[in-house]
């Protein structure tokens, strides 16, 4: 069963690590059909995850990559030698029957390997083209490097995570590669809704970086309507609310080893229910200035509470009156023994070629009509090479057999 | 038509926008592709007009910034949705549109009688996407959540703070709880319009935040789905399953870089010898014997031989400390620009305001100039995170002041 939302989709897809495959995962969970072009001789490695940890046992190599197989799963996998004059004209087959093609090699690499925007459109006039990239093609930065955390740090958002006087604490993960993925797969779509309507093909060049600045509009209107810059003293302090304002509102010390809880006063009535429950009469604290006035002070007088309790205990007795409050959800907590993620649905397990069954994320939203599907783990290398060279475009078994003896696939 | 007039991708769609401090940064988007967003807010204005900051730092429903940026390009018309001739208006203006947009409680619409339940009978083309905090059905679906408490349920608090554990782990700014959820609203959005001209249906799409968090933190979740293990936040740099060594250092002007990953190859030692002599700093760094001896090198340092191989621990580390040294010497500014124009990957940590002065984003178009005719003026906004030369995505015009297009909802009576 696969999906029907986007089966009338189909990519020839370039992308690897996380900011270009995430873009054609969410595709592919919507049932667009995505062929992954990959380099025999190479082993597939211009995607570096294809054989990196995690790994699911004592297994190693190029099939047994863990995030490789959770960023790709239902796609399909092609092997093309493009040093070869065989390899390109299979390539060009491939996109002469597609809707667009996607990468996010760095600037440039595609067209070194012949197949630029203008070649692309000789083989199909109203082909879309996306490209992906951490400074983008166009601009003074266009050759830069970069992978997630470089994303972040020249976008701003590295720098809003910490405390003052501190060194930025940054994003524990890539989260740029994450949301480069999903700005990828915006733009992807934004194209093919304008190429079905209007029959016209494009050239739409994302960039990583402007897709993480277009993440801290208020921060950043502060400085060009008002002056004043967010590097400044005591800034960031990004447990604590900036727009709005709010007091308290952090994370606190609960019971137990490295144990957090968070929660917030949205207003008046949820201060008044926090100071109820822990027991907190101090009149400084009744109102919103004055809450902000003391904010040291009344964490203090918040984490006298929280400390000695366990942190989801806690939680659910600020929720029981009305106030937002959640324990720091490990990954077991969240991924083994959250119900809700349990009701959504949100870990399913895929089968892939080599690795077996394996959990990966799922999608955080549900269609009542085409609702995705996740059961086919990543592509083995080459997998289906016989499903798309020769079932597709119709090349003989015969053909195929003397393509991979000539090394093409 | 100069690229800048063109229409967007989504020109000639109509999106009914309830607003929500959650969703807002989704309507945005669709508007900046180019859908006609109508935000809806009650007759004395959405709350979110009371946040800050504000122009001036007066506060007004008309001067909120936060107002402004989440609500540009959108048009704003108000109405009582507790009064039931409003209700039939909201319904006859749903009956114009394509999309719905909402981040209501689950169930406050539907006691309304205007959720999609109800309203879909007339109109089987709607697609309705719903935004919440743990999305429409799930047991957690009644608790009280805001950007906060989302990031820290849904798994990247845990990830993000420092090396010290005795400090609190940290949420990132900019509430991207909410702005991580409006993503996939967006695509969604997307996603049942091109669904749509396939099979001529709409539909309903329930999109949770708390889902959303928890599937976009990397390792965070694969590490554990795949191999049962737990990754451990790390000052500035990936959590992970072992420490790794540094990446950040603070140049000399005082603003933080990201070093990136140490060298390895011969091509990027010479790079770094070349470097530090070029900017006489040689005499200064005792292991640059190292540098000279990495540069030497026939094939890449391979990482399992550090702290195994003598040598090769060695010139790892000198790699690691150079350009450490280097950073430490000079701006951030120059560090980053010197190393990425010698190809190696580092960043600068720049504050929001910084990103905007930078002639990378200017020469892409990033700021753009938004009219503010009303006061007389134009002020920077942040603009498109793609270029998209036939469909562009941009800012089309201020937000809305209050009631500015109520006659969208006249003409409909």
């Amino acid at each position: 069963m696969k999906s029907e939302a986007l089966s009338h989709i189909r990519i020839c897809d370039f992308t690897g690590q996380l900011a270009g495959a995430g873009a054609t995962r969410w595709m592919a969970a919507f049932g667009a059909e995505i062929i992954r072009i990959e380099d025999p001789v190479r082993l597939g490695k211009w995607d570096v995850l294809r054989g990196t940890s995690p790994f699911a046992d004592d297994r190693r190599g190029h099939e047994f990559g863990g995030c490789f197989n959770n960023h790709n799963v239902e796609k399909l996998g092609v092997t093309l030698n493009l040093r070869t004059d065989r390899g390109k004209e299979l390539l060009a087959e491939i996109i002469s029957v597609s809707d667009a093609v996607t990468e996010n090699f760095a600037a440039g690499v595609l067209e070194r390997l012949g197949f630029g925007y203008d070649r692309l459109k000789e083989i199909k006039p109203d082909i879309l083209y996306v490209s992906n990239c951490g400074f983008g093609h166009v601009g003074p930065y266009r050759k830069y490097k970069t992978w997630g955390p470089i994303v972040q740090a020249c976008c701003g958002l590295t720098f809003t995570s910490g405390l003052p006087d501190m060194p930025s604490a940054g994003w524990g993960y890539s989260y740029m590669d994450h949301h480069g993925g999903n700005f990828m797969a915006m733009a992807i779509m934004a194209g093919l809704i304008h190429r079905s309507r209007t029959g016209e093909g494009q050239w739409i060049d994302m960039s990583c970086t402007d897709a993480g600045a277009t993440m801290l509009g208020p921060a950043a209107l502060d400085y060009t309507v008002n002056g004043r810059p967010l590097r400044r003293d005591g800034m960031p302090y990004s447990n604590r609310s900036q727009f709005p304002a709010m007091a308290p509102h952090g994370i606190y010390e609960a019971d137990g080893h490295d144990a957090w809880l968070a929660l917030a006063a949205r207003d008046d009535r949820d201060w008044q229910a926090i100071a109820g429950l822990m027991g907190i009469n101090d009149q400084r604290f009744d109102d919103l200035a004055g809450r902000l006035a003391y904010e040291d002070e009344l964490d203090d007088a918040v984490r006298a509470w929280t400390s000695s309790r366990d942190r989801f205990k806690a939680a659910s007795e600020l929720q029981a009156v009305g106030v937002p409050a959640a324990g720091v959800a490990k990954p077991e907590d969240r991924i083994d023994n959250d119900p809700n993620t349990e009701a959504w649905g949100l870990w399913p397990t895929v089968t892939h070629g080599e690795m077996g069954r394996v959990r990966v994320d799922g999608i955080p939203a549900h269609f009542s009509e085409t609702d995705w599907v996740l059961e086919r783990g990543g592509p083995l290398l080459g997998q289906h090479n016989r499903q798309i060279l020769g079932g597709l475009l119709g090349h003989s078994d015969a053909e195929l057999t003397d393509l991979a003896a000539e090394g093409v696939i | 038509m100069t690229g800048n007039d063109l229409p967007g991708a989504l020109a000639g769609i109509r999106v009914v926008e309830l607003a929500g401090e959650a969703s807002a940064y989704a309507g945005l988007m669709l508007a900046g592709m180019g859908a006609e967003v109508i935000v809806v807010e009650p007759p004395d204005g959405h709350h979110t007009r009371g946040f800050e900051p504000f122009l001036d730092d007066e506060p007004d429903p008309e001067r909120s910034l936060w107002w402004w940026h989440y609500n540009a390009s959108k048009l704003g018309v108000t109405m009582d949705l507790g009064d039931e001739d409003d209700r039939n208006r909201f319904r006859s203006l749903v009956a114009t549109a394509d999309v719905v947009l909402e981040s209501q409680r689950p169930g406050r619409l539907a006691y309304l009688g205007i959720d999609h339940d109800t309203l879909r009978a007339d109109h089987a083309e709607l697609i309705w996407v719903s935004l919440t905090p743990f999305g429409r059905n799930g047991p957690r679906s009644q608790e009280e959540s805001i950007d906060l408490t989302v990031l820290a349920a849904g798994g990247p608090v845990w990830s993000c703070g420092y090396d010290d554990h005795a400090i609190p782990p940290q949420r990132g700014g900019g509430n991207q709880g909410y702005q991580t959820g409006s993503v996939f609203a967006v695509l969604s959005a997307q996603t049942a319009l091109l669904a749509r001209d396939s099979t001529g249906r709409g539909q309903f799409v329930d999109v949770s935040m708390h889902a959303a968090a928890n599937v976009t933190t990397e390792f965070g979740s694969v590490q554990w789905l795949v191999a049962g293990d737990e990754v451990q936040r790390q000052t500035g740099r990936h959590a992970a399953i072992e420490p790794t060594t540094f990446t950040r250092a603070l140049s000399a002007d005082g603003i933080d870089v990201n070093t990136g990953f140490p060298p390895r190859s011969a091509r990027d030692f010479a790079v770094v010898v070349e470097w530090m002599e070029s900017l006489g700093l040689k005499d200064q760094f005792e292991e640059f014997f190292f540098l000279e001896m990495g540069a030497q090198l026939e094939e890449d340092l391979h990482l399992s031989q550090v702290g195994q191989d003598p040598e090769v621990t060695a010139m790892f580390g000198a790699a690691r400390e150079a350009v450490r040294f280097i950073s430490e010497n000079i701006t951030a500014y120059e560090f980053f620009i010197g190393a990425q124009e010698r190809g190696l990957a580092v960043g600068i940590i720049y504050s929001p305001e910084e990103v905007l002065a930078d002639p990378h984003f200017q020469e892409r178009g990033f700021p753009v100039e938004v009219e503010h005719e009303d006061l007389g003026r134009s002020f920077t906004y942040l603009g498109a995170p793609y270029i998209a030369p036939k469909s562009p995505y941009r800012i089309r015009h201020r937000a809305p002041h209050l009631g500015e297009h109520n006659s969208i909802i006249e003409a409909l009576a």
